[in-house]
């Protein structure tokens, strides 16, 4: 029983490390760019929800996403967009200076003490010897509406195949009339939407806010991005719900519950000696 | 008035001078080549045209509209598009997406649908072959399909960029057969090739590159006639 309980606690962990991974992926597939303030975008919609929170639970929820991808798509405008063509390095230095800029204007704000956001006490249900919370039901099952929702809008919206046409081929996109500046702003508001719910499910998990809250969630789904092999979302998914279930077991054994995070990491750099492009990731077909 | 005109284009990579102000036009209902080695310039001025590179100095007119500085997407959605020099179709996307991609500023789907079953009669193979992946296409069919994509968007103006490139010989008279057959039933058509030969035999003008200069020019029958030309592209 115990074995079924970690096991649906660490699919729903996934499940939010998954959704943080899809935003990582995303933009790297389509801008080409590791978009490291992508973490602090949760943090963002955690103190969104904090802020909407009085007027009613759902509105707050709402507030957070649209907010995020506003976010989301003014980060890019204006942070990354002026070094398109520029150096790798110059992007990925300007990524982690957002990330500091996000966590520093959060302290400025709302002070670095931990910040209770209590959406909601759901309660646990329990069905015989299994006790699970309601919280693990709810995030499992939209992270799973969320990762079929999301398949089916890239692979059957007009605007999810230009996503893939550009993540192929920049020029090749423009040729078909694809803007892609477009693209790659709906890709940073998608990510930063799937951002801000992951707060959401954190913050039903444990509901701490605090302005760094984003930093270890951030990198651990971008690990999980990595291992599913950056660039391909259902690399991301697979990613994120494999270390979700790793860090919930590694945790439910208490000799080695102190090394969780050293396993997981172990295990991103363990499938990248053995599959550098990662578990579902394409090695690049040279063009001729 | 030409559909297509160059004026004077210069292009510079760095410190250099890759096209050295070139001139042409192309008018409705044509098929206008660019011949010439490798390195002349010939893909550079497709790119200049298509927006990818902005010339330096000089105008491109394109039905009455410079279109220097727009960007690929405008210019595209003005009604000239390229066939790019390595097909650069869709890999990740099969036969049929490929081909919608193609129509993705049509509003009208009654119309795409019609476009499709036109690319489908032209191009049986890739109805065959729909929903199959297309980086698992052979480079014939690869470059039927991005013909195909290419024809999706009703082009005013077509511009292809070394169809024949890596292609067997069977496969290379059946591309310009095609290009013929395009061109018949009434579509511009820009093309920049290395085999000269087959070029010029479908071309009406025909213009020869050579380090960034337009060095000759005339119909296709007179530059394949040219003592020059043979000699440079023909094989003598």
């Amino acid at each position: 029983m115990d074995f079924l309980i970690t096991f649906l606690n660490g699919l729903s962990l996934g499940g939010i490390y998954a959704m943080i991974a899809l935003g990582y992926t995303m933009v790297y597939g389509i801008a080409k760019m590791l978009n490291f303030a992508h973490g602090d975008i949760i943090m963002v919609g955690g103190y969104t929800i904090l802020v909407f929170l009085w007027i009613n639970p759902i509105v707050a929820i709402i507030a957070s996403v649209i907010f995020c991808m506003l976010m989301g798509i003014v980060i890019e405008k204006v942070a990354y967009k002026p070094l398109r063509g520029a150096s790798p390095l110059a992007v990925l230095i300007t990524a982690i200076g957002v990330s500091y800029l996000l966590q520093s204007i959060a302290q400025m704000a709302f002070g670095s003490a931990p910040k209770f956001v209590v959406i909601a006490d759901l309660g646990t249900l329990k069905i015989g010897e299994i006790a699970i919370g309601y919280s693990t039901i709810i995030t499992l099952a939209c992270s799973a509406v969320i990762m079929v929702g999301l398949n089916l809008f890239v692979k059957f919206s007009k605007t999810g195949r230009a996503m893939i046409a550009v993540s192929e081929d920049k020029g090749a996109a423009q040729l078909m009339g694809i803007n892609v500046n477009n693209i790659i702003m709906i890709t940073f508001a998608i990510g930063s939407a799937l951002a801000a719910l992951a707060s959401l499910f954190f913050l039903l998990k444990a509901p701490t806010m605090t302005p760094t809250f984003g930093a270890l969630p951030g990198i651990k789904a971008f690990t999980a991005a990595v291992i599913g092999g950056i660039g391909s979302i259902p690399g991301a998914m697979v990613g994120g719900l494999l270390l979700g279930v790793i860090e919930c077991f590694a945790q439910a054994v208490p000799a080695i519950a102190p090394y969780t995070d050293a396993i997981e990491f172990s295990i991103l750099i363990i499938i990248l000696l053995v599959k550098p492009t990662g578990l579902l990731g394409k090695k690049r077909r040279e063009k001729v | 008035m030409a559909l297509l005109e160059v004026k004077n284009i210069e292009v510079y990579y760095g410190v250099i001078n890759a096209l050295k102000g070139i001139s042409f036009e192309v008018n409705e209902g044509e098929i206008v080549t660019l011949i010439g080695a490798n390195g002349a310039g010939k893909t550079t001025t497709m790119n200049s045209i298509m927006g990818f590179i902005h010339p330096k100095n000089g105008e491109i007119v394109f039905d009455g509209k410079n279109i220097v500085g727009m960007p690929t997407n405008k210019i595209m959605r003005a009604g000239l598009t390229q066939v790019p020099e390595g097909r650069r179709i869709f890999a990740e996307l099969n036969v049929y997406e490929n081909l919608m991609m193609g129509a993705y500023t049509s509003k009208d789907r009654s119309q795409v649908k019609k476009d499709l079953e036109n690319i489908y009669s032209l191009f049986p193979r890739l109805e065959e072959r729909k929903t199959q992946m297309a980086g698992m296409l052979s480079g014939g069919e690869q470059q039927m399909l991005a013909m195909g994509r290419a024809l999706m968007s009703h082009p005013k103006l077509l511009m292809l960029d070394e169809p024949s490139m890596g292609l067997a010989p069977i496969l290379v008279s059946q591309v310009f057969d095609m290009i013929k057959h395009l061109n018949e039933t009434g579509t511009t058509i820009l093309l920049v090739e290395q085999n000269a030969e087959k070029a010029l035999a479908i071309a009406d003008r025909a213009y020869v590159m050579e380090t960034g200069a337009i060095t000759l020019s005339g119909t296709g029958a007179e530059l394949a006639a040219s003592e020059k030309v043979r000699e440079a592209y023909l094989g003598g």
